[in-house]
């Protein structure tokens, strides 16, 4: 099983919220979240005078998913994600051990 | 807390000795004598015609009541969302002081019987010959115009004083700052009879009001010092954003139609038509002044800088409120043009100093007050008198009207800037030398709000403590 944890531009998550569903992959977890990469923060304007934002907000999604189905999830998310501008995010892949579903006590893939 | 508290109550234990020696002067006056017309009644048969000019009056009061309400919002928007409930508990208690300190003693001085073109002396808590339907009416126009000079100044010492020194300043301004200048310029004092011109006019208080408030609030931003994180180490000024251009906004327009019964209505009679000419005056200087603070920062940042043309907007609304009703329609344009200038220019003067000034109060009203009372001394136009359509009428330099209106505007502003710094700067020092006017620095960091007053004013909304 894999943990995919994609930060993505905040105004791309609708688009990969609907792609997911209709590819029959509902469960998600969603956080909104602030920070940069290389390309830092950016300057913005108060009453007449520029200042520096450090940190940008972007949305982080969530998503556990049985090894067969992972790279096509990444894949998906990466292909609505790009713009081909700076600030497009980046996808974390990572194992996990086991999942528990709480209602019925089930573990593993079946889980998921 | 028990020398904290005992400091405090030293402070109530003043203001409850104020208010029992005043009422004792005023005890003076048995209950039982009405000399006036408390009813009404005899003032209605001797003028049919009152009552418009009551309604007028009225209704023009009620809405400058309102600019409360937009002072609140533009202070809220332009600061911190942690400070929002100590902005909210300023803006309220300073028209609660005001309303009861002008009732007991600010009006009196201010509009009782001339003293040697000083101070007026009678009044006091509207008692004896005050008990009177045009008193009470003089006295809630007067009232909403303090309660306004008043709350400009929490603006600039937002977002670190104590809410106490808030309270206490809040009486002095009312009980002293305001009414004495306010009866050298509306009360028939020494500075409405200099030999200049007509003598130092001010239609609707471009001086009285805006001047005397943004140069309090330049006293107490000076005494206590600019918020941490305004400047550098290097000391080079810092943008602090505020957390709502869209409450700004509001209170904008809150203020803007608010003005729309401070100017016209200062003519205190519907009978004097000229009060079209003030409106369209009062919302083209608005206009002129928020054009030209866009535009100038525009060339600067390359951005269209909305907090900006909000202080644009209001310099131009204060510009005029002294000229406004001695003016046409181009001059208002100009002067609230150069109203837009002067606001940028002086938010990056007063930056450039280390004077740090939350929401731009001291330039919005204290530099253009200054320049309203000018403003006429060279665009009045010799069309209207001194709120009625009989000479003398007031004329100036460019008009033909020489010089003489121009230095009766320029001693009077001049007098005005240093009465309202030099008490200003003495009252936020005394303060500050018996129980410090600034809140703790781990207070400032974490906001005012929590600790001031236990309310976070969005409580199920994450604010930031960033800057």
């Amino acid at each position: 099983m894999k943990k995919i944890e994609a930060v993505i531009r905040v105004e791309k998550l609708e688009e990969i919220t609907n792609v997911l569903e209709t590819l029959g992959y509902p469960g998600m977890m969603v956080t909104h979240i602030e920070g940069h990469g290389r390309q830092k923060g950016l300057v913005e304007q108060f009453r007449g005078r520029e200042f520096r934002v450090n940190f940008l907000p972007k949305i982080k999604i969530e998503i556990i998913a049985k090894d067969s189905e992972a790279d096509k999830i990444v894949k998906t998310i990466s292909k609505i994600a790009k713009t081909g501008e700076i600030g497009d995010g980046k996808i974390f892949i990572s194992s996990i051990n086991d999942v528990v579903r709480i209602r019925t006590g089930e573990q593993g893939d079946i889980a998921v | 807390m028990g020398k904290k508290g005992s400091s405090w109550f030293s402070g109530i234990k003043t203001a409850i000795l104020a208010v029992t020696v005043g009422l004792l002067v005023s005890i003076a006056v048995p209950f039982s004598v009405f000399a006036a017309d408390p009813s009404g009644a005899e003032t209605l048969a001797q003028n049919p015609q009152a009552p418009i000019d009551y309604v007028w009056v009225l209704v023009c009061g009620f809405l400058v009541f309102f600019m409360q309400a937009g002072f609140a919002m533009v202070e809220a928007g332009f600061c911190r969302a942690k400070n929002a409930t100590n902005l909210m508990a300023k803006n309220t208690i300073d028209f609660v002081s005001a309303s009861l300190i002008f009732m007991a003693v600010g009006f009196a001085l201010m509009m009782g019987n001339d003293y040697h073109g000083l101070i007026g002396t009678s009044g006091w808590f509207l008692r004896g010959e005050d008990y009177d339907v045009g008193k009470y009416l003089m006295f809630f126009w007067q009232l909403v115009f303090a309660g306004t000079a008043a709350t400009i100044v929490s603006g600039a010492v937002a977002e670190r004083l104590k809410f106490k020194a808030y309270f206490l300043y809040s009486i002095a301004v009312i009980a002293v700052i305001y009414p004495l200048y306010g009866h050298w310029v509306w009360g028939g004092g020494w500075l409405s009879k200099l030999a200049f011109g007509v003598g130092h006019v001010d239609f609707a208080g471009s001086g009285v009001v805006h001047t005397i408030g943004g140069f309090v609030g330049l006293a107490g931003a000076i005494v206590l010092g600019p918020r941490f994180g305004k400047f550098g180490k290097d000391g080079k000024p810092k943008a602090i954003p505020g957390h709502s251009i869209t409450l700004a906004a509001l209170g904008t327009f809150i203020l803007w139609f608010g003005w729309f019964g401070f100017n016209p209505g200062s003519t205190f009679s519907a009978h004097q038509l000229r009060i079209a000419v003030i409106a369209v005056n009062t919302n083209l200087a608005a206009a002129a002044g928020a054009t030209v603070a866009i535009l100038l920062v525009f060339m600067k940042t390359k951005k269209w800088d909305v907090g900006m043309m909000l202080n644009g907007c209001l310099a131009g609304l204060v510009a005029i409120t002294a000229p406004c009703a001695w003016v046409e329609a181009w001059a208002a344009v100009a002067i609230g043009a150069i109203a837009g200038a002067l606001v940028v220019l002086g938010v990056y003067f007063w930056e450039a100093r280390g004077v740090d000034d939350p929401v731009g109060a001291v330039s919005v009203h204290g530099i253009n007050g200054v320049w309203g009372l000018i403003s006429v001394g060279l665009f009045a136009d010799g069309t209207y008198g001194l709120g009625t359509t009989d000479a003398p009428l007031v004329k100036g330099l460019f008009y033909g009207g020489g010089y003489g209106q121009l230095i009766a505007q320029v001693i009077g502003a001049a007098v005005c800037v240093t009465w309202a710094f030099s008490l200003g700067f003495i009252i936020f020092k005394l303060m500050n030398k018996y129980f410090g006017v600034r809140v703790a620095p781990e207070e400032e960091l974490k906001g005012l709000d929590i600790l001031e007053h236990g309310t976070p004013a969005y409580p199920n909304f994450y604010t930031t403590n960033q800057n």
